[in-house]
C-alpha cells in the first residue's frame, strides 16, 4: 500500500530524463491514403513542433488533416490504406518512423499518450474502468492486478472523479459524459507521459463540463509539465489553454502564431474567415458570417493554394503557385516570434 | 438475476406442453401402424391387433392418449416399445450417453477450432488465410453432411487406415474421434464465420484504437479487448447448437454405425414408434431450453450493459 500514498501529490522524478526541451518535431510530414478512387492526399507537408510543457492548438475544418497528423505521430493509423511517403516525427531526438513496431508500442501510452473525442465508444465497453485503467500499469510497468487497481483508484482521484474506490469496479456506460472524459484523461496520464495528445477532448460534451475538463486537463499538464498537443475545431476553447496556434487546411499548415497574436491579428485569409465565424454578443441581429463553399475534396486538392476557392482575396497567382509558409512580420520588418502564414498576400491580410 | 432465472424456467413449461403435445400428434398422423407392423409382409391377425392395441392403450381417443403418456411422463415412465415391450426410459438412458459424448467432443471442436480459425480470418481480413478460411467454410456450409461422412470414412477409415471405419465401441474415445470430426464441421464452418465478421466489425472500433494508443501488444488487444466483445453471436451459436448436435446426429451416428440418440430415433421412425420418439424429443428439447437459458445468462457475463432483473 506504500506506493498509493508517495505518489498522491508529488508527481515522481523520472530517473535520468529531464522534463524540458523540445519534445517532438514533426518535419516535412505527408501521410495518403491509397483507396480504390485514388489517392487521398489527407497531409502534405506538415512542420510543427512541442516542447515540455507547451500546448500546441491544431486547428481546422474536419478533414483539414489534423486528427491524421495526430495518429500519424501516435502511430495509430491503419497502414495499410495509410502511407508515410515522406516525412519525419523526432520525438526527444529519435526518428519514430525509423523505429520497429515494438519500440514504438513502448513510446505509445507510455512517453506519448492519447485522449480521444468520444468517450464512450473510446473505452471498452466490457471492461470495468479500474481495468483498463490499471492495464496502463499492468502491461507497461509488470504490476500486479492488485497494484494496478490501487494505482487505478489513486488516478481516478487524481482527475476528481468522486468516490472512486467505489466506482473503480464500475463499466464506461455507467459514468457521466464528463466522467468519462475525465476517465480516459486519467488513462492518459497514467505513467506521465512527455507528451498529450488531445484530439477533439470537449467535442462530446456538453458546454458546461466543457470547461471544467479543459481546465482539469490544463492544470494537470502544468503540475507534470507535459508537452500538449490539443486538436480542436472550437476557437474558444483555444484561447483559454492554448500557447500557440497551427491552423491547417487541406493537409498543410496556413497559418502558426502564439495564440492572442492569431486572435488579433490573422495573417492568413482562412484564419481570418474562422474568426469572424465566431457568433459575437455586441452583433446580435447580424448575420453571421460563414466562409463559403466547402473543404476540397483531398483527391483533388484543387491547385495553387488550397484555399483558392473559397477565398474572398484570391488572385491568379493563388490558382497557380502554392504559397510557401513564410515568417511574418511587423509592417517595418521587424521579427514577430512564432509567426508564419502561407498565404501571397499576408501582408495585406495581417496589416490591412 | 434468480427471479430471472426463476421466470424463465417457468417459462418453459408451456414451452414443453407445446412441444410434445406437436411431436405426439405429428407422430400419430404419420402412414403406418406400428401394431400392424409386428406381422412383417404377412397379413396381421385383426383380433390380435385389436387385443394389443386395447393392452397398450392405443385405441383410445388421442387427447387420452397424450394425458396418460404426460402422466407417466412425470413419474419417470416413457411407456414401452411396441416390439419387444422394453422401456423406453432403458433404451434412452443407453444412448444417451453415447450421443452426449460425441457431441461433447463435436462441440468442443467447433469452439476451439472455429473460433481460432474465425479469429485468425478477422484479424487479418483480405488476406490469403482469410480468403481460405471463407472459401473453406463456404464449402462446408454448402455441401450435404452424409458426403464428407462417406468421403472421410472411405479416406481415413478404408484407404489411408488411420482409424476404423466405423466404430465398433461406442465408449471409445479414439473411435469416436472422426464420427465427432464429422458431425462438428458444419458447426465449426458458421462459428468461424460467425467469430470472422464479429472480429472483423469490432476490429475497427474506437476503444481497439484506444487500446493500440495504450501501447498494449497485439496479443493482448486481440484476446483481452478484441475477442470478448466479439463473442456474443458466437455464444448465441454455440448454445442453441448443442441441442442439435446432440439430436441431429442421425446421418452421421448411421453412417458410423455409433449407438446413440440419432441411431434410436431412426430406429423409432422407421418402426413407427411414437413413443421412442416423443421420448427423445422430450428430453431433447429440455436440453434446448437449458442450453438457451445458459446462453442468456452468459451474456450478461461477457457484457455488462446486459443486466437481467
Amino acid at each position: 500500500m506504500t506506493i498509493t500514498e508517495k505518489t498522491a501529490d508529488v508527481p515522481a522524478p523520472r530517473s535520468g530524463e529531464d522534463k524540458s526541451g523540445r519534445l517532438l518535431d514533426v518535419k516535412d510530414l505527408h501521410v495518403e491514403f491509397h483507396t480504390r478512387d485514388g489517392v487521398v492526399k489527407a497531409v502534405n507537408g506538415v512542420n510543427y513542433s512541442v516542447d515540455a510543457g507547451e500546448t500546441l492548438a491544431v486547428l481546422g475544418e474536419s478533414g483539414s488533416g489534423k486528427s491524421v497528423t495526430a495518429q500519424a505521430i501516435m502511430g495509430i493509423l491503419d497502414m495499410p490504406p495509410g502511407k508515410i511517403p515522406q516525412g519525419e516525427i523526432v520525438f526527444r531526438g529519435q526518428d519514430m518512423l525509423k523505429m520497429s513496431g515494438e519500440e514504438r508500442r513502448k513510446i505509445r501510452g507510455r512517453k506519448i499518450a492519447m485522449i480521444f473525442q468520444d468517450a464512450l465508444s473510446s473505452l471498452n465497453p466490457v471492461l470495468s474502468v479500474g481495468y483498463q485503467l490499471g492495464e496502463m500499469f499492468r502491461v507497461h510497468e509488470g504490476m500486479s492486478r492488485k497494484e494496478a487497481k490501487a494505482k487505478a483508484v489513486e488516478l481516478m482521484d487524481r482527475v476528481k472523479i468522486p468516490a472512486a474506490k467505489q466506482r473503480v469496479s464500475d463499466y464506461p456506460h455507467q459514468f457521466s459524459g464528463g466522467m468519462r472524459q475525465r476517465i480516459m484523461i486519467a488513462m492518459a496520464l497514467a505513467l506521465e507521459p512527455d507528451l498529450i495528445i488531445a484530439d477533439e477532448p470537449t467535442t462530446a460534451l456538453d458546454v458546461t463540463v466543457q470547461a471544467q475538463v479543459m481546465d482539469l486537463l490544463a492544470e494537470l499538464q502544468r503540475e507534470y509539465n507535459m508537452g500538449l498537443i490539443l486538436i480542436t475545431h472550437d476557437l474558444g476553447v483555444v484561447a483559454d489553454v492554448a500557447d500557440k496556434i497551427a491552423v491547417m487546411y487541406a493537409g498543410r499548415i496556413v497559418e502558426t502564431a502564439p495564440v492572442h497574436e492569431l486572435y488579433k491579428r490573422p495573417a492568413h485569409p482562412y484564419t481570418r474567415g474562422l474568426l469572424d465565424s465566431i457568433p459575437r454578443l455586441d452583433q446580435k441581429g447580424q448575420e453571421l458570417y460563414a466562409i463559403k463553399g466547402l473543404p476540397p475534396n483531398l483527391l483533388k486538392i484543387p491547385s495553387g493554394c488550397a484555399f483558392n476557392p473559397r477565398c474572398p482575396k484570391a488572385t491568379d497567382i493563388c490558382r497557380t503557385d502554392v504559397p510557401p509558409l513564410v515568417p511574418v512580420t511587423e509592417r517595418d520588418g521587424a521579427e514577430l516570434v512564432g509567426r508564419g502564414s502561407a498565404c501571397h498576400f499576408w501582408k495585406e491580410t495581417i496589416h490591412g | 438475476m434468480g427471479r430471472y432465472v426463476a421466470r424463465r424456467l417457468l417459462q418453459m413449461i408451456p414451452v414443453f406442453i407445446g412441444t410434445t403435445l406437436l411431436i405426439f400428434l405429428m407422430v400419430n398422423a404419420l402412414p403406418g401402424d406400428p401394431v400392424k407392423a409386428l406381422w412383417g409382409d404377412k397379413p396381421p391377425d385383426p383380433a390380435q391387433v385389436a387385443q394389443i392395441k386395447h393392452d397398450r392403450g392405443l385405441d383410445l381417443p388421442l387427447w387420452e392418449q397424450y394425458l396418460h403418456y404426460m402422466k407417466g411422463l412425470f413419474q419417470g415412465d416413457f411407456g414401452n416399445t411396441i416390439a419387444g415391450n422394453r422401456p423406453i426410459l432403458d433404451e434412452i438412458t443407453q444412448a444417451f450417453p453415447v450421443s452426449m459424448r460425441l457431441a461433447a467432443m463435436a462441440w468442443t471442436f467447433e469452439l476451439v477450432v472455429g473460433i481460432t480459425l474465425g479469429v485468425i480470418a478477422g484479424v487479418r481480413r483480405g488476406r490469403i488465410i482469410d480468403t481460405t478460411v471463407t472459401f473453406f467454410t463456404l464449402l462446408v456450409i454448402s455441401v450435404p453432411i452424409f458426403v464428407f461422412g462417406l468421403g472421410f470414412q472411405l479416406i481415413f477409415g478404408n484407404e489411408l487406415g488411420w482409424v476404423k471405419p466405423t466404430v465398433q465401441d461406442s465408449e471409445n474415445f479414439q473411435q469416436l474421434m472422426l464420427p465427432a470430426l464429422v458431425l462438428g464441421l458444419v458447426g465449426l464452418a458458421y462459428v468461424a464465420r460467425l467469430t470472422r465478421t464479429s472480429i472483423k466489425e469490432n476490429r475497427s472500433a474506437d476503444y481497439i484504437r484506444t487500446a493500440v494508443a495504450k501501447g498494449l501488444p497485439r496479443r493482448r488487444i486481440i484476446s483481452r479487448h478484441l475477442l470478448r466483445n466479439s463473442l456474443i453471436p458466437v455464444v448465441t451459436y454455440l448454445g442453441t447448437d448443442i441441442g442439435a448436435l446432440m439430436g441431429g446426429a442421425v446421418i452421421t451416428e448411421g453412417i458410423f454405425n455409433v449407438t446413440g440418440v440419432g441411431n434410436l430415433l431412426y430406429t423409432g421412425i422407421a418402426r413407427r414408434e411414437g413413443a421412442i420418439i416423443v421420448g427423445i424429443v422430450t428430453v431433447l428439447v429440455i436440453v434446448y431450453l437449458l442450453a438457451s437459458l445458459l446462453v442468456d445468462l452468459l451474456y450478461a457475463v461477457l457484457d455488462p450493459r446486459i443486466r437481467y432483473a
